[in-house]
């Protein structure tokens, strides 16, 4: 299974998203931004990292990138698509998923092992896990606070859309702790902690984030 | 030469911990006269000659899809001389 990892200018965790591919047993495939043709990957990455420098708004810019327009495409047709942290703000950019990723409430960029749960097992990132597992993985973000209006924050609570949620004091106000949501359809899932960072105890803090990766190996084998 | 506008801001009821921060400072400089503050984004976009109305509109279209992000923002445009 081809999984495909997006790099925009100002991408970080392109090669580690390609690693905890490889990790959970796929094959990573790079893409590049400015390449609007996806070389045949059944599924998306988006990275996190700074891409245009966070100019403008995080995510504004490269949602136009030539890259996208395939990839918003084959989403909208089912593809599994991940977006984590930056890629998280890039799907929201997209109207890919609803919402909008703002300054952390207390204004400071944080780097830390985060505890969360995981709420809602039917998405293509997440079945490998139990319903209510609590993971833990970093979380690194300036700009992490999810926002919608009231309605929108109700239709996701009463369709299950919450796919991760953080456990304890809240991080980064995003409101009711929402750590990740996923679309409809249950492909598009945006994330802002980060599991291709904790794939194995060697270099991470646990290795609860592969899950995410075989979750999308499973969902594709189907 | 004109200019046109574009002032975006963050809708009212979504938090702006910028604008707090700001607030927060104003007082400790001695400046009392601040009850709320909110932080925006203003472009400044240079056009030939006076902007046609086609313009305009075109500014309005890049506004709302690339200038601003209408889930947390407004904008406003305007033309200055």
């Amino acid at each position: 299974m081809k999984i495909g990892v997006v790099t925009f200018p100002g991408t970080l965790d392109d090669r580690d998203a390609a690693r905890a591919v490889r990790h959970a047993g796929g094959e990573a495939v790079a893409l590049w931004h400015n390449d609007a043709d996806l070389h045949g990957v059944d599924a998306v990455i988006l990275p996190g990292g700074f891409s245009y420098g966070d100019y403008l708004r995080c995510g504004a810019i490269s949602r136009f990138s030539p890259v996208m327009e395939p990839i918003i495409k084959a989403a909208q047709g089912g593809m599994p698509l991940l977006g984590i942290c930056n890629g998280f703000q890039v799907l929201a950019e997209a109207h890919l998923i609803p919402g909008a990723l703002t300054r952390n409430h207390e204004l400071h960029f944080l780097c830390r092992d985060q505890k969360i749960t995981i709420e809602n097992t039917n998405t293509a990132w997440t079945s490998s896990y139990k319903q209510g597992e609590e993971i833990v993985i970093p979380l690194k973000n300036g700009e992490g606070a999810y926002m919608c209006d009231d309605e929108t924050l109700a239709m996701l609570e009463g369709e299950g859309r919450i796919i991760a949620r953080y456990v304890g004091e809240n991080p980064n106000g995003s409101r009711n702790l929402i750590a990740g949501i996923t679309n409809e359809r249950g492909n598009i899932v945006g994330l802002m902690p980060h599991p291709e960072h904790a794939i194995d105890s060697l270099t991470g803090p646990s290795a609860d984030g592969l899950g995410f990766f075989t979750s999308v190996l499973k969902a594709l084998v189907k | 030469m004109a200019k046109i506008v574009v002032d975006v801001m963050l809708k009212p009821e979504i938090l702006d911990p910028q604008g707090k921060a700001v607030a927060a400072a104003l007082p400790r400089l001695g400046f009392a006269f601040a009850k709320d503050v909110r932080q925006g984004k203003r472009f400044e976009i240079e056009v030939d000659g006076e902007p046609t109305a086609a313009q305009l509109a075109d500014v309005e279209k890049a506004a709302e899809v690339l200038l601003s992000n209408p889930v947390i923002e407004n904008f406003t445009v305007r033309v200055e001389k």
